[in-house]
């Protein structure tokens, strides 16, 4: 950790919710009565003991965290360099990270004594979170999901619905997840007395992008323990590894190393079928400038008259044409490196995870471990990357099949033909 | 300029009578119909006209003024063109205070001090801009108002009365108080709420305050219009204007002139406010 309080990286953000000039609060008026009711009911929460007995009980019982931190031998010795060691958060109840930050929310929403809940999704992994914990405490739940993500993620709208959820889809815009971002906010503001809205990275405005943060640190938090348990005391990893749509479970791998100066940072944001064609990806860092959007300043993809352009990726749940603030501050500064994978190269290595160590990974993960692959194989054996394996791929494995040329549906829906 | 903002508010008072003011949105279905609608407004009675900046994700506007907007942008509308519509209306409407309003992203994008400027000289009053809220003064409204360019606030019945201090500190021209929580183009609100919000708002400010959210007829502006100082109407007139359109929603003959009769019909209405 940092000597120096002052220089830590883990001040921010400031009481202005700013990460360095990012961040903020650009919402309609009608909101802000609400996010500081959130900002005042969260301070308190977060230094009360009973609060997080509570998600610490839950995480442990209904999650199932601690997550392992899992040494991919196979991985390793294919590539041949640096020791690569998985974050397993797709093994977590629901199938990804997002539980993490949504348990947190919805107990916040519970004390401050709201029914309903709504949220945005896009690949659907925030959404079926949203929809399992509301069932878990009987809460009325409202899904906005784009309606071009609806088509390429049944298999969560199912599940959403499974759980009592309403799901509407969203058909502004091209109808993925900024659209059903949009629409939520609309939800919002006409139905501010009781309904609470539950964002599902660490975007929006404050305190949206640092509470998740914080709930989504005990990824982090976890390794900073259970590295040492396999390397040895007070190992710490070289490198952590996350890819980013918004980046909340890379910002809850990497927060907790920010003030350790030996560890490399990297975000691996969606490249589509590439940055420098007509941009047809969502790597808002290294294609995007900063504007505002869904109520932060960030860097987004945007026209030279700013207005927002529609990212284009495989994975729906990178889908998103901006970032959480405190990255675009992380890139900014320098204390974190971003680089961008292409659909293609996470194709290969969602068929790679798969190959070697038995594990389907969600086409996010993908990303990252895309960006693992090209450079394991230049680092020494002794290096040890952490990479947050932060979703499992059954929600994918059509449009995979799809891309990879197989066809899982025609003419004999529901049977079970290959 | 607030200085044309306040003479127009002060007519209205000579006459007893609460202000019309007028949304339509700058590009749509074109740069030129948009003006010629523009224009016809002022001319059928509007007092106050609001010119839209379209954006892509207008979160806090309904159907009808998102797909105003993006039409606009599919035609090719951006802020330096809508600038420049605002130049040529001004050269046959001297008096009538024209409010821009929009979101922040593409003022932000034309750098807030230039747009603040550019907008000045191109002869606009004052900005509605929807998602810059009171902690947010000092990157639009500090830099507006030292331009003598009026920056209005939404008061929405959420604002209590610890917040409403906040919101009107730095607020100049008028007062647009949203009259119900929602999105643009919702249900029409109850006038019994209205009157009460209005004395609470009051209160905290000697501004103006117009009302709007649900306005349609000569006759909501006639009954909003007995409790506030101005009303406000725009999702009616962008549907009347779109209800125009030909294939591939573009201008016909009958587009420029659409909102012609509903805008007189309108400004009768608030005639008839204080009088009831």
């Amino acid at each position: 950790m940092a000597d120096d309080l002052f220089n830590s990286f883990m001040n921010g953000p400031d009481e202005q919710g700013r990460f360095g000039n990012f961040g903020g609060r650009f919402v309609a008026e009608t909101l802000m009565p609400l996010i500081l009711d959130l900002q005042a009911e969260y301070e308190k929460a977060k230094t009360d003991a009973t609060f997080w007995a509570e998600m610490d009980d839950l995480w442990k019982h209904y999650v199932g965290r601690p997550s392992p931190l899992y040494f991919a031998s196979r991985m390793t010795e294919e590539l041949g360099g640096a020791k690569i060691y998985l974050k397993r958060d797709e093994l977590n109840h629901t199938g990804a990270h997002k539980i993490n930050n949504v348990l947190g929310q919805i107990i916040l929403a519970r004390r401050m004594g709201k029914s309903r809940i709504i949220a945005e999704t896009g690949a659907g992994q925030h959404g079926v979170a949203t929809a399992t914990v509301c069932a878990k405490f009987g809460l009325k739940c409202v899904v906005y999901m784009g309606a071009h993500d609806v088509e390429r993620q049944q298999p969560n709208v199912f599940r959403m619905k499974l759980l009592g959820a309403e799901v509407i889809p969203v058909t502004s815009g091209r109808g993925t997840l900024k659209d059903a971002m949009n629409d939520a906010l609309r939800d919002w503001v006409t139905n501010v007395e009781d309904t609470f809205y539950c964002i599902g990275t660490v975007a929006g405005p404050h305190p949206y992008p640092a509470m998740v943060r914080d709930f989504q640190s005990i990824i982090g938090k976890e390794v900073r323990w259970q590295l040492p348990e396999q390397e040895g005391e007070g190992r710490l990893p070289d490198t952590v590894i996350a890819a980013i749509g918004g980046g909340s479970n890379a910002m809850g791998l990497f927060y907790p190393f920010l003030d350790d100066p030996s560890v490399n940072i990297i975000g691996v944001e969606a490249g589509g079928k590439g940055v420098n064609e007509k941009m047809e990806h969502c790597a808002s860092l290294t294609g995007g400038r900063p504007g505002v959007l869904h109520g932060n300043r960030t860097y987004l993809l945007q026209d030279e008259d700013g207005q927002i352009l529609e990212g284009f990726s495989i994975s729906a749940g990178l889908d998103y044409p901006g970032i959480g603030p405190e990255h675009a501050w992380l890139h900014d500064i320098g204390r974190a490196k971003y680089v961008s994978i292409t659909d293609k190269e996470a194709l290969e290595a969602f068929q790679f995870s798969c190959r070697t160590e038995g594990i389907i990974p969600a086409l996010e993960p993908s990303h990252a471990l895309a960006h693992v692959m090209k450079i394991a194989p230049t680092l020494p054996k002794d290096h040890i990357i952490v990479m947050n394996m932060c979703g499992r791929g059954d929600k994918d494995i059509f449009t995979v099949a799809r891309h990879l040329g197989v066809d899982m549906t025609s003419g004999n829906e529901g049977r079970n033909s290959d | 300029m607030t200085a044309r903002i306040d003479a127009c508010f002060a007519k209205a008072r000579a006459e007893n009578r609460p202000v019309l003011v007028t949304y339509t949105m700058a590009g749509d279905p074109d740069a030129e119909t948009s003006l010629a609608i523009l224009k016809n407004v002022a001319a059928s009675g509007a007092d106050i006209v609001e010119f839209g900046l379209p954006f892509t994700d207008p979160v806090a506007d309904g159907p009808a003024i998102q797909a105003s907007g993006l039409r606009a942008l599919d035609a090719g509308q951006t802020t330096v063109k809508t600038l420049d519509l605002v130049r040529e209306f001004r050269k046959d409407f001297p008096d009538t205070p024209v409010i821009l309003m929009g979101y922040y992203n593409p003022i932000y994008s034309y750098g807030p001090e230039k747009f603040v400027l550019d907008a000045k000289y191109a002869g606009v009053d004052g900005m509605i801009v929807v998602d810059v809220p009171a902690e947010e003064d000092d990157e639009l409204c500090i830099p507006a108002m030292k331009q003598g360019l009026a920056f209005i606030r939404l008061v929405p019945p959420t604002a209590d009365d610890k917040r409403l201090p906040v919101i009107l500190k730095n607020s100049s021209g008028f007062v647009y108080h949203v009259s119900i929580n929602g999105i643009t183009g919702a249900a029409t609100p109850d006038y019994s709420v209205v009157s009460t919000a209005l004395e609470r708002i009051r209160k905290y400010t000697d501004l103006p305050i117009v009302v709007g959210f649900g306005v349609k007829t000569g006759e909501h502006a006639a009954a909003l219009g007995e409790h506030a100082d101005g009303v406000v109407v725009g999702t009616a007139l962008v549907n009347q204007i779109a209800s125009t359109f030909g294939a591939g929603d573009t201008a016909t003959a009958a587009t420029a002139t659409a909102v012609n009769d509903m805008v007189a019909d309108l400004a009768a209405g608030v005639r008839r406010a204080k009088s009831n």
